[in-house]
């Protein structure tokens, strides 16, 4: 009998529970398909009661699109007297503060200026301003859709939301990156609506999640949270027991780093803030009174980090065992090469394996598809083959670097 | 918890995945092996057919016989067989089985071939290799022997698992006295054993060759 091998348990392991994690969101799905057609076919009924919002910018260093991001937000569909938007300049060294001054006389915007502290200091700063019902933030590289808030509110009709997020697509995307990112986040849209049915929103993004006032005077304001406010809020709510909704259809549009090396540096600071988050509220972790977040969402993130990591040490192993006989056959034989190609049918793996990572794929493309469905766009892409092929190299490079980060203390950087 | 069962219901759904996913994998593999034997059974046809070739032309022309087909066969087959091996494993009963078959099939060969030079006047080179799975230097002495099978056409090559659990290796092995220092070679009857690099095994075999007619035989492993 033989015995399996270290490295075929782990595979198989980490496999079984990618499958678990896809079938877990497929089964939700399903369970909720009536509710999604419902809130679908009543997304764009008459909205009657229109409570008063807020929406605060926080900028450093955005005098290339606060701009667009403000027009944006005054071109929404939405009552001019219950709307209004706070602008706070995060002591920025470029022309940004000359930029909005532009806005200074529009009755519906409020500009103010401070020294730099971060971002999360900047929407405190906001917030301690104003007194509207709800309040939201939109990074200044991020546009709305014009439906975006007209779309959430009636969330709010439940007395217990407190908080809405929306579905974030990449602005016109342009570069190989880009392209991949706008399916990954057609995906992320679709895992959202799932996690949102599951109770189990795990981020609140700085993109246009609009909260009730009050999470801020139960919860208290923004921390630093390494860099990640907007994970550690939702975390803090999740404590509290505050219900955060989700509306698939309230788009907003984000621009999406156009290189792999500031995707690099976006992916590292959101997942080591992940990271520091999950050891910060480790409390939450498999406590049958806070549900699926506790034993769904934050142990699959954690152990998907996990497996990333294995599959780094995997991978290095069997490349450094590759460059070992390639090295042996050298000086064994000296360059000789005599390829022989046989494309006989014993040649196609047939391991288990395999058939499980298409399963994987199979059902990921589903979740996609779907995604994709509800976001209104066309169901498929040439995209979705720029996703395929570059995440599985490109993801596993911000995970160790973010396990490193932790590891060793290393703190992110913004930029 | 109240949706306990769904974790449930979601464990049933993945296990199921994965039962079908080793079955179809279990499927696939059992259709390799049945074509692996389909091809060991038609190489026994025609080793049979060359032996009655052989036979009944003993009397007559030597130039008659042609041999080359076979050898390229047992080069596929062994090929195919060693990427059989490491994609199901070593240790699985069906592998052992036809890589038993297949030794069975490489010694009628050199049997045969060594008998057909003997008759015909003419000199053969052939070169058989005792490998074992856990033995260090074996991999070297793989890429050489197969460096050579390339290099000249006329070379046949055997190889054979010194462990295999097999009567007809154990009666080659101990008739040509092969130690259990691996790997070891046995060039044209005579038994080396150690590593041989390529230089050493040319300067043996290079000034027999001209008089081999056949192409190479089999894949080198390990």
């Amino acid at each position: 009998m033989e015995y399996p091998s270290i490295q075929s348990i782990f595979i198989y392991v980490s496999m079984f529970i990618a499958t678990y994690f896809e079938v877990f969101l497929m089964v939700t799905l399903l369970e909720h398909k009536n509710k999604l057609r419902q809130e679908n076919a009543t997304m764009d009924d008459k909205v009657t009661n229109f409570p008063s919002a807020t929406i605060i910018i926080p900028c450093f260093n955005e005098e290339k699109t606060v701009e667009g991001t403000i027009h944006s937000l005054l071109s929404m569909d939405y009552p001019k007297d219950k709307f209004s938007i706070i602008v706070v300049d995060d002591g920025s060294t470029d022309n940004t503060w000359q930029y909005i001054q532009k806005f200074v006389q529009n009755p519906q915007i409020s500009i103010y200026k401070k020294e730099n502290g971060g971002k999360y200091t900047a929407l405190n700063y906001g917030i301690e301003r104003n007194t509207s019902d709800l309040i939201g933030c939109l990074d200044a590289d991020s546009f709305v859709d014009k439906n975006a808030l007209k779309r959430m509110v009636p969330y709010f009709n439940n007395k217990e939301t407190m908080a809405v997020t929306p579905a974030i697509k990449i602005f016109k995307p342009k570069s190989f990156i880009q392209c991949a990112q706008y399916i990954e986040y057609q995906l992320g849209i679709m895992i959202k609506k799932i996690f949102c049915y599951l109770n189990a929103i795990h981020v609140t993004p700085g993109p246009f999640t609009i909260f009730r006032r009050e999470v801020f005077q139960k919860i208290g304001m923004f921390k630093h949270a390494h860099n990640t406010e907007d994970m550690e809020i939702a975390l803090r709510m999740h404590k509290n027991h505050l219900k955060i909704e989700n509306c698939h259809k309230a788009y907003i549009y984000t621009v999406g780093p156009n290189t792999i090396k500031k995707l690099y540096k976006q992916r590292v600071r959101w997942t080591h803030g992940f990271i520091e988050n999950a050891i910060d509220y480790k409390a939450l972790f498999f406590k049958k009174e806070y549900g699926n977040i506790a034993f769904f969402t934050l142990p699959f993130a954690a152990v998907s980090i996990m497996t990333v990591i294995g599959t780094i040490c995997l991978t290095v192993w069997n490349v450094v065992e590759r460059i070992y006989n390639f090295i042996l056959r050298i000086m064994t034989i000296g360059f000789h090469f005599n390829f022989h190609f046989d494309p006989s049918f014993i040649y196609f793996s047939t391991k288990t394996s395999l058939f499980v990572g298409l399963t994987v794929i199979a059902l990921m493309l589903t979740l996609l598809v779907i995604g994709r469905k509800i976001s209104d766009e066309k169901l498929f892409s040439k995209e979705i083959i720029y996703f395929i092929i570059i995440y599985p190299f490109i993801a596993p490079l911000w995970v160790g670097k973010s396990v490193y980060n932790t590891i060793f203390g290393k703190k992110t950087k913004w930029r | 918890m109240k949706n306990i069962s769904k974790y449930i219901i979601t464990f049933i759904i993945t296990s199921l995945l994965f039962v079908t996913a080793f079955y179809l994998s279990n499927y696939f593999a059992n259709k390799k092996t049945a074509d692996i034997k389909a091809t060991e059974d038609q190489i026994a046809i025609d080793l049979l057919s060359s032996e009655t070739q052989f036979d009944i032309l003993k009397q007559s022309s030597c130039n008659q016989l042609d041999d080359s087909i076979l050898a390229d066969e047992l080069d596929t087959l062994g090929s195919r067989l060693s990427s059989m091996e490491t994609q199901i494993g070593t240790d699985n009963a069906e592998v052992i089985q036809l890589k038993k078959y297949y030794s069975i099939l490489q010694i009628k060969d050199y049997l045969l071939m060594s008998a057909y030079g003997k008759e015909c006047k003419l000199k053969p080179v052939s070169i058989v290799y005792f490998y074992a799975n856990d033995c260090q230097e074996c991999q070297k002495q793989g890429y050489v022997l197969t460096y050579l099978r390339d290099t000249y056409p006329g070379l046949r090559t055997y190889t054979f698992d010194y462990n295999l659990d097999l009567s007809a290796v154990k009666t080659l092995i101990s008739l040509n006295k092969i130690p259990t220092t691996l790997p070891a070679l046995i060039i044209n009857g005579k038994t080396y054993n150690g590593f041989m690099s390529s230089d050493a095994v040319e300067k043996i075999i290079k000034p027999l060759l001209p008089i081999a007619s056949s192409t190479s035989a089999t894949s080198i492993k390990k």
